[in-house]
């Protein structure tokens, strides 16, 4: 499966990732060689195997119902851009 | 024409955890901003989630009490959007493979009768936090305190054909939950929220109209009417000769209307993929089993129980049961009183209505249950009657006190004493020689109408205090 211009352009406003526009062509027929590789993979019979959520043949752990975290808002706003009253700003969005 | 509604639920409630479903932030609504929001929660570099046992206990215990099937094992995906109050740029979620499978809920209608809905499936997933739009010049503000709260979202099939079923199927979800205390389920508070997804169509026609999906709806009542406006909204355009745009839509419960959100979100491609964070989530049989045998008793079992073993009708037994609270308050009072009809006529009537009024829950009501039953006893016993009941309630209501002293301290006593009675009836008697004279020359199917005057009589000098059925006994006799 091979990209267009137009896809990529789409995808990276999606992953909200600039690209120059002189990099699209060469970003298209990057991202197209892994696709490519993907459509490889494909070829693969695999109607017996059932699909692999990860690669780890193990379950999830699980941890007790407890709150062991404190609050550390002093510390975490230190580094933020902007805080005011608590809260974290950020450019305004509307819905 | 004749419009058939169709309508989907997609429920969100708020499990009742200590901690978020990936960390060990605390869940608690009301706190100061981001006070509860942890270095996982704000998505800091590093950090990776950690899953919360009960939080698979409390999914795997909704989908046995809706007898759904159990995703033995089940995956988490994540769903990429970009939004500030989402700050790892994807929701922990899950899509092919959740926790809770296809399920049959039976719901009841006002009317009696009964209806099936399908439940498409249940997932587990993360709340994001909270963006406050106002008062910060061209900015946004973030609350992550609720980022991570544990959800299980709840998605129906399009079953349901009309408000009303909608909001059955809401309180039915509403009075599983909370039975099993899996959420406080509180609708104000955000901890239950609802999507409607909202179409019409020719009655008869076989293929659904184009749906339009409304959120924000945070009451009982606001679903009754964002579904009822929306619905009105598409026929209304569609008679127009429009077509009506698959859109999500927001209900404003001030100008009771829907208005399409303005999104930017321009293309809905959340490009699911599973977590490699997170691996499958698997469980026992033996696990899923003990789970079953500790299930609480759920509303359906306990109407049940309280039609045959306290003899009530299905409605009266409906109402009693929705909510636990007031089940447990019924079966107080009936042990109290050892009378379960009357118990069930004064917390569905005289209780309930005050509730009502004064926008109590049960649990907040100035009448603990064991004052409700002593004053049915009093009532059952012929201490007082009816009437001084319900003035004993109010007084009891507003002021407080024990049953007994105050039926002494208001004199509420009714004179049973038949002595005492004979007396009135004697005097009645003789004030009203001539309506005796008439009631006592008058055919039997008449005196029957005119009997009632004098009871009036009676229970009028008594000051409302004698025994109704002690008062017709002795004036049958004098009569």
């Amino acid at each position: 499966m091979a990209l267009t211009p137009d896809d990529v352009a789409k995808l990276a406003e999606l992953a909200r990732l600039s690209i120059d526009s002189n990099h699209v062509e060469s970003t298209t027929q990057s991202v197209s060689s892994i696709l490519h590789l993907v459509d490889q993979l494909k070829q693969v019979d695999t109607k017996d195997v059932s699909a692999l959520a990860h690669p780890l043949d193990i379950t999830q752990r699980l941890r007790a119902d407890e709150v062991s975290e404190l609050n550390q808002r002093d510390e975490f706003q230190k580094i933020a851009p902007e805080v005011e009253n608590g809260l974290y700003l950020v450019p305004r969005v509307v819905e | 024409m004749e419009w058939e509604t169709v309508i989907g639920l997609e429920i969100h409630v708020q499990l009742k955890t200590q901690s978020k479903i990936f960390s060990g932030a605390a869940v608690d609504f009301g706190q100061e901003p981001n006070t509860n929001a942890c270095a996982v929660d704000l998505a800091l570099p590093g950090t990776l989630p950690v899953l919360n046992k009960a939080v698979i206990e409390m999914a795997v215990q909704f989908g046995l009490a809706l007898n759904a099937e159990i995703g033995y094992r089940s995956v988490f995906e994540r769903k990429n959007y970009f939004y500030p109050d989402l700050p790892k740029g994807y929701q922990t979620t899950q899509l092919d493979e959740p926790i809770v499978g296809q399920a049959k809920v039976k719901i009841e209608l006002e009317d009696g009768s009964e209806k099936t809905i399908r439940l498409h499936h249940a997932h587990l997933e993360e709340d994001a936090g909270k963006s406050l739009h106002e008062d910060f010049a061209g900015k946004s503000g973030i609350d992550l305190n609720r980022a991570g709260t544990a959800l299980i979202e709840i998605v129906s099939e399009p079953d349901m054909r009309s408000a009303e079923e909608a909001v059955a199927f809401l309180k039915k979800i509403h009075s599983i939950v909370t039975y099993l205390g899996i959420s406080d389920g509180e609708m104000s508070q955000g901890s239950m929220r609802c999507d409607a997804n909202v179409s019409v169509r020719p009655l008869g026609q076989e293929e659904y109209g184009t749906r339009a999906e409304i959120k924000n709806i945070n009451s009982f009542r606001f679903v009754e009417r964002a579904i009822g406006v929306e619905v009105e909204r598409q026929i209304d355009l569609i008679t127009d000769g429009g077509t009506v745009v698959q859109e999500t839509r927001l209900y404003d419960s001030d100008k009771n209307e829907t208005r399409p959100m303005r999104s930017k979100e321009v293309a809905n491609d959340y490009r699911y993929f599973p977590c490699p964070d997170l691996l499958p989530v698997e469980l026992e049989e033996s696990y899923v089993q003990s789970l079953k045998e500790s299930l609480p008793e759920l509303p359906d079992a306990k109407k049940k129980r309280f039609c045959s073993d306290y003899g009530l009708s299905s409605y009266d037994a409906g109402l009693l049961t929705q909510e636990r609270p007031v089940a447990d308050y019924f079966e107080e009072v009936a042990t109290e009183c050892k009378d379960a009809k009357l118990a069930a006529n004064w917390i569905n009537g005289e209780l309930s209505a005050q509730l009502n009024k004064e926008d109590l829950e049960i649990s907040n009501s100035p009448l603990v249950a064991k004052t409700l039953g002593q004053l049915i006893t009093r009532v059952v016993d012929g201490t007082i009657s009816g009437k001084q009941a319900k003035q004993l309630f109010e007084t009891l209501w507003t002021e407080g006190g024990e049953v007994n002293q105050t039926i002494e301290a208001e004199g509420l006593k009714q004179v049973s004493d038949s002595g005492a009675i004979e007396e009135l009836v004697n005097q009645v008697i003789a004030e009203n020689p001539q309506q005796v004279e008439n009631f006592r020359s008058a055919p039997e199917e008449k005196q029957k109408k005119m009997f009632g005057f004098f009871v009036g009589q009676v229970m009028k000098l008594s000051q409302g205090q004698a025994n109704p059925a002690e008062v017709n006994k002795i004036l049958k006799v004098k009569l």
